[in-house]
């Protein structure tokens, strides 16, 4: 059970019928319990690659392998949460099989308890953010993917949900992809981090990271995001100077 | 409150009207009102009300439900808009009256004729508010429910039909509305009953009491089904949304 990406290209017409490149080759893998992470600016083409990966758009030139039977749990960039339902109502649809003590530690942690029966019109971005990352959770997805899912949520906050990110991958063999802006985030969270170039995309540098993530403490983590840092600068030098 | 007074001044003005004009013309409200309790005594308003009350339900569920679906089906696919558009536009601007007397020609004066001839009068507008509804759907929600690999059904029910229900709303009320003014029209022309016929009775003998009992008392029941059917519908489809102040 692995995801394989193999994507040889991706076009995208435009109203005016020109046609532009969003996605160069690219390449790569993930193993169950692992977490990719991938970095690039924005508008790199960083979510017309998950939508490939979903299998929400079939129009490009490649191969995606993934587990058939996979469940997927997705927290997209927008909460996209349903209106008229409530918050338990949303979670449930996503996730029919979940038991209730399952879902009530969902809510406990994620802090949702006072919320179950208020619509999402009623929630702030940063509560329907939770929503949406407790309905990823509770289908116990074998394929867990992460549209920058700690955007706009206050450190404390952020810094905890990671944690229950790094829980839940470590409790089941899931495969988690996640995209970031934050270094931050994705030094603490990531097996591997693929760094993206700009449009069309491509794979500029994949760092393993090989400590495991329940052993990399405060000094190792700035230890990695220096050693990064410098990397990339240096990429960026080498760049200007050709 | 608000709505018995606006009541009281209708009756207020239609009386000091049938003053000055004379009771052959306008009858006063007493007047009238004789008559309905003489045609309810007898049971004839019931049975002409109930007649109409049958065919309105059955030609409203069948244009609604068939309606509803050609809607969402060309509002999906494109090649159903293409096919359906100039059947849609033929429809919309057909006038009534046409459809009505081509289905008595045609079927005989029938029920079935009366009733199709109706929901067929009702049908475009049904059609082109759901398609509307189905073109303005929102696909990201749609690509949740298939991340989330939600069975067909549950995604129907829970993702579109709610989005779908405001539209079905507006189409229920102006259907409504258009239903009740047509079926007169088809009753007058070719049934033996229903407030159409009585109306129709009563044009003949130039009875205009019996014309205000029988449209009034329509009138009522259309009131009446509106507040308590059309209305609180609307108000459940769309209870999620934030109140307008």
């Amino acid at each position: 059970m692995r995801l394989e990406v193999e994507i040889t290209g991706k076009t995208f017409r435009s109203a005016a019928g020109g046609t532009h490149e969003v996605l160069a080759p690219l390449k790569f893998a993930l193993c169950p319990g692992e977490v990719g992470v991938l970095i690039g600016p924005s508008g790199c083409g960083k979510s017309t690659m998950l939508r490939i990966i979903l299998g929400l758009d079939s129009d490009f030139r490649g191969h995606v392998a993934r587990p058939p039977q996979a469940r997927i749990g997705m927290v997209f960039q927008e909460p996209r949460l349903l209106p008229w339902r409530s918050v338990e109502q949303n979670v449930r649809l996503a996730a029919p099989d979940v038991t209730e003590a399952k879902l009530s530690e969902l809510f406990r942690i994620l802090e949702l308890e006072a919320h179950r029966s208020h619509f999402p019109g009623e929630l702030s971005l940063g509560l329907a953010r939770r929503v949406a990352l407790a309905r990823a959770f509770a289908v116990e997805p074998d394929l867990l993917v992460l549209d920058e899912p700690l955007a706009s949520l206050d450190d404390a906050l952020a810094g905890r949900l990671r944690d229950e990110i790094a829980t839940l991958v470590a409790s089941r063999p899931v495969m988690t992809l996640l995209v970031t802006h934050s270094l931050d985030d994705a030094v603490r969270l990531g097996d591997r981090l693929f760094f993206l170039s700009p449009r069309p995309a491509r794979i500029v540098a994949e760092v393993p990271i090989g400590i495991p993530r329940d052993r990399r403490d405060e000094a190792e983590i700035a230890a990695i995001k220096a050693g990064l840092a410098q990397r990339t600068q240096g990429d960026r030098t080498e760049r200007d100077v050709s | 409150m608000l709505r018995l007074l606006s009541f009281a001044l209708f009756l207020a003005i239609w009386w000091i009207a049938a003053l000055f004009v004379g009771g052959a013309k306008l009858p006063s409200p007493p007047a009238v009102l004789e008559v309905m309790i003489a045609e309810a005594s007898s049971g004839a308003l019931f049975l002409h009300l109930g007649a109409t009350l049958a065919r309105v339900t059955l030609a409203f569920v069948l244009a609604m439900s068939l309606g509803s679906a050609i809607g969402y089906l060309m509002g999906r696919v494109r090649l159903a808009d293409k096919l359906g558009d100039p059947w849609l536009i033929l429809l919309l601007n057909l006038p009534a009256l046409v459809v009505i007397v081509l289905a008595y020609i045609w079927a005989g004066l029938t029920e079935a004729a009366a009733i199709a001839a109706i929901a067929i009068n009702k049908l475009p507008t049904a059609v082109v508010t759901l398609r509307e509804g189905t073109r303005a759907l929102d696909r990201s929600l749609d690509e949740m429910a298939s991340v989330f690999a939600m069975p067909r059904w549950r995604a129907f029910r829970h993702v579109v039909l709610p989005q779908l229900a405001p539209y079905i709303a507006a189409a229920a009320r102006s259907g409504l509305s258009l239903v009740w003014k047509i079926v007169l029209v088809a009753e007058l022309l070719g049934r033996p009953n229903g407030v159409g016929f009585e109306i129709g009775v009563a044009f003949q003998l130039f009875d205009t009491p019996r014309l205000l009992a029988y449209s009034l008392t329509f009138a009522a029941v259309v009131l009446v089904i509106e507040t308590l059917l059309v209305q609180p519908f609307e108000a459940r489809a769309t209870r999620w949304r934030p109140r307008a102040a």
